[in-house]
């Protein structure tokens, strides 16, 4: 068919059809922006071949609310809260970029309650997150009933956000130097019963549903392959890369906080296929419940934000005795701390891949510059040579295996 | 480093090589916060980015970011930093170009594709030209916006807003209005830098016309007063007033300028029936 219309191009005054032919043009058609699988407001402009795509462009930006520039213009613990904002899938993984970026220009020390508590909710934030991606993408796909049973966990891991912060979705728990508050013991023998009971029942049987099925491995296996040459070239990182056959973790390769102490395992694909992605994330989750046992084993007591006064606000009791508590407290909550001149380049490992913080200080209570580094800019910017020759319908399978969210995205 | 930021691969000795490697086009290289960054001038940015990513011992196989950042008081405003990874040394690099609005960035499009994006968003952000660029046109912004809204100078609320019209039946853009004008709290302490007047501080800056204060955007709705020279100069073009002779005194009530007493400034008079009310033309009455 591709032949025929290649000759009807080049020759128009011709009529080189023959009995049965049919000429079929190319056309455009828009995949959104408001389509359910299109995870947010993407829009995609494909040009298509009859079924098979021949290009797409998808087009951001509809959700670009500027959060760089309205950092530029809130002291650093005000601008916290705009990184919730990014991937609200895992928002404590947003803020644990920032928080390790301006930990990095002032070169402030951490207690390691802290650390753990971070890397803690971190890993709960992956999984959290990882049951919203896995779910939607065997939904886009076409089942039904996994979806329903990883957002009854989902909907636990919230509740224990809740716990942890007082928010469900937007914590705001992180803070440069510790975490904001400490947590009630009984939330974590909670989860540490959760871990033991409710995720492996209700995940194991979700992904004993679609692991295997045959229709499932009809849609994803061989779809969107990306070699390893093509992975490093279009800035893959995340599971897209791991998916690829790199193991490549920066939570392994370059740790923070306390993920050096961590013994965990990466999970890598063979294919690099949309089947390899979905794969490598759910084995993420059995790993970041290793981990996360591994914290309420090993976490010590102790204080759970630095001690230096000139950044962390005291504690509320405390300000209520002391004349220097009141003014310190007084002072970062209007003014704000100060932060060295200097920039950095903080990346940590995001539930989606590299997620980065370029922070350029002047010295001022205010950053100068924060530039968003978004997993999803390379991802979805391979959507053209990923997708190009597949079906229409392999696209949802795509985008799902990517694991994009436009807040993140768009900024 | 005490700060439990990622660690990776030591700085050490990268600099060296990769001096060697990019030669006459590094300008600057500095390890700073424990990042190594390398200056490059704009037309050896290709060659340098080719050393980074194929001389062993380097191996920048990965180009994660794209930042644009804008210094409006230097001449070759905006910085360009490119953030390179190197998988296999498990190392991260920066490459910093300058440009202004006008010098275009040679694109780096062929070396990694991934820049494709990058480069837009940083045209549509700054308007940092890229040459040899494939397809440059906007990315996060809106369909015909026009301006470039990372900039220093662009205002932080914009200047169009949209919203949906139920006349017109579709959505409409209109200048920005603010039911409330933009607060921008300072509140940098004064003996830390703080680069604004306090409302009746500008007197002090008065007694001082030797060192007026820098020229600064004003606040909205908050006006500093003008330079106190400023307004001399004002003064000073207009033909000189009569100059005061002798001190100015207010003995007596014509010393005051306050003129005479008016004489209809009085207590008017008292009827003489307390009954009959005088009226003005005198009426049917009287």
């Amino acid at each position: 068919m591709t032949d025929t219309t290649t000759q009807l191009m080049d020759a128009p005054g011709q009529s080189p059809e023959s009995a049965g032919d049919v000429a079929i043009q190319n056309y455009t058609i828009n995949f959104g922006p408001q389509h359910p699988a299109a995870h947010g407001v993407l829009r995609l402009v494909m040009e298509m071949d009859g079924e098979v795509i021949e290009r797409i462009d998808p087009h951001v930006g509809l959700l670009h609310r500027g959060t760089e520039k309205l950092c530029e213009y809130k002291t650093y613990t005000q601008a916290l809260p705009y990184m919730d904002r990014l991937d609200y899938c895992s928002p404590l993984c947003m803020e644990h970029s920032f928080v390790l970026a301006v930990e990095k220009l002032l070169d402030l020390e951490v207690p390691i309650r802290a650390q753990y508590l971070r890397v803690f909710f971190a890993e709960l934030t992956r999984i959290c997150n990882h049951m919203l991606n896995l779910g939607s993408h065997v939904m886009d796909v076409g089942a039904m009933t996994p979806n329903l049973w990883m957002f009854e966990i989902r909907e636990d891991c919230m509740g224990f956000f809740e716990r942890m912060s007082g928010a469900r979705m937007h914590h705001n728990y992180l803070r440069p130097g510790g975490v904001h508050q400490d947590v009630p013991l009984k939330l974590l023998t909670d989860i540490a019963d959760w871990l033991d009971t409710r995720l492996p029942q209700l995940f194991g049987d979700a992904i004993s549903l679609v692991a295997e099925n045959r229709i499932f491995k009809q849609r994803n296996v061989d779809i969107a392959i990306v070699s390893r040459e093509d992975a490093l070239k279009w800035g893959f990182s995340g599971p897209m890369i791991r998916a690829a056959g790199l193991p490549w973790d920066l939570r392994k390769s370059q740790p923070y906080d306390v993920y050096d102490r961590m013994e965990f395992d990466v999970p890598v694909g063979t294919r690099g296929d949309c089947y390899d992605r979905f794969m490598v994330r759910v084995e993420e989750v059995w790993q970041s419940a290793r981990i996360m046992k591994q914290c309420l084993n090993e976490m010590p007591e102790g204080p759970i934000a630095s001690m230096d006064r000139k950044v962390v606000p005291p504690k509320r009791a405390e300000m209520k005795r002391s004349m220097e508590a009141l003014i310190h407290h007084f002072k970062l909550y209007t003014e704000g701390f100060h932060v060295p001149a200097g920039e950095v380049y903080v990346a940590t490992e995001s539930p989606k891949g590299e997620f980065g913080i370029y922070m350029v200080s002047d010295g001022s209570n205010k950053p100068y510059r924060v530039k968003i580094r978004p997993t999803a800019f390379s991802h979805l910017q391979a959507m053209d040579f990923m997708s190009r020759g597949h079906m229409l319908a392999d696209t949802t399978a795509i985008l799902g295996a990517m694991d994009i969210v436009f807040g993140e995205c768009d900024r | 480093m005490k700060a439990p930021a990622p660690r990776y691969a030591v700085n050490d000795g990268v600099i060296d090589v990769a001096t060697a490697a990019i030669g006459a086009a590094l300008i600057e290289s500095q390890d700073k916060v424990g990042e190594v960054t390398l200056t490059v001038t704009r037309d050896g940015l290709i060659g340098a980015m080719t050393a980074l990513r194929d001389t062993p011992g380097l191996e920048y196989q990965q180009l994660m970011e794209i930042a644009g950042v804008d210094y409006p008081e230097r001449e070759e405003r905006f910085d360009v930093c490119y953030h390179l990874l190197s998988v296999t040394r498990n190392h991260r690099l920066r490459v910093r170009v300058t440009a202004s609005e006008e010098t275009p960035v040679p694109s780096v499009t062929g070396l990694w594709p991934v820049a494709n994006w990058l480069e837009r968003e940083v045209y549509d952000m700054f308007g940092v030209l890229f040459d040899g660029h494939p397809d440059l046109r906007r990315i996060l912004t809106d369909y015909g916006f026009r301006g470039h809204p990372f900039r220093k100078d662009f205002p932080l609320t914009g200047f169009v807003e949209l919203r949906y019209s139920e006349e017109a039946k579709r959505v409409v853009y209109e200048p920005v209005k603010l039911a409330q004008d933009f607060r921008n709290f300072e509140f940098m302490s004064p003996w830390e830098g703080a680069q604004y007047v306090l409302p009746g501080d500008e007197k002090a800056a008065a007694a001082a016309p030797a060192a007026p204060p820098p020229a600064k955007p004003e606040a909205k709705g908050a006006p500093t007063p003008l330079d106190a020279d400023r307004i001399v100069r004002a003064d000073d073009a207009k033909a000189p007033g009569p100059q005061a002779t002798e001190a100015k005194v207010t003995e007596t009530p014509a010393d005051t300028g306050a003129g005479k007493a008016d004489p209809g400034n009085k207590a008017s008079e008292k009827p003489a029936d307390p009954d009959v009310v005088p009226s003005k033309d005198g009426g049917q009455n009287q």
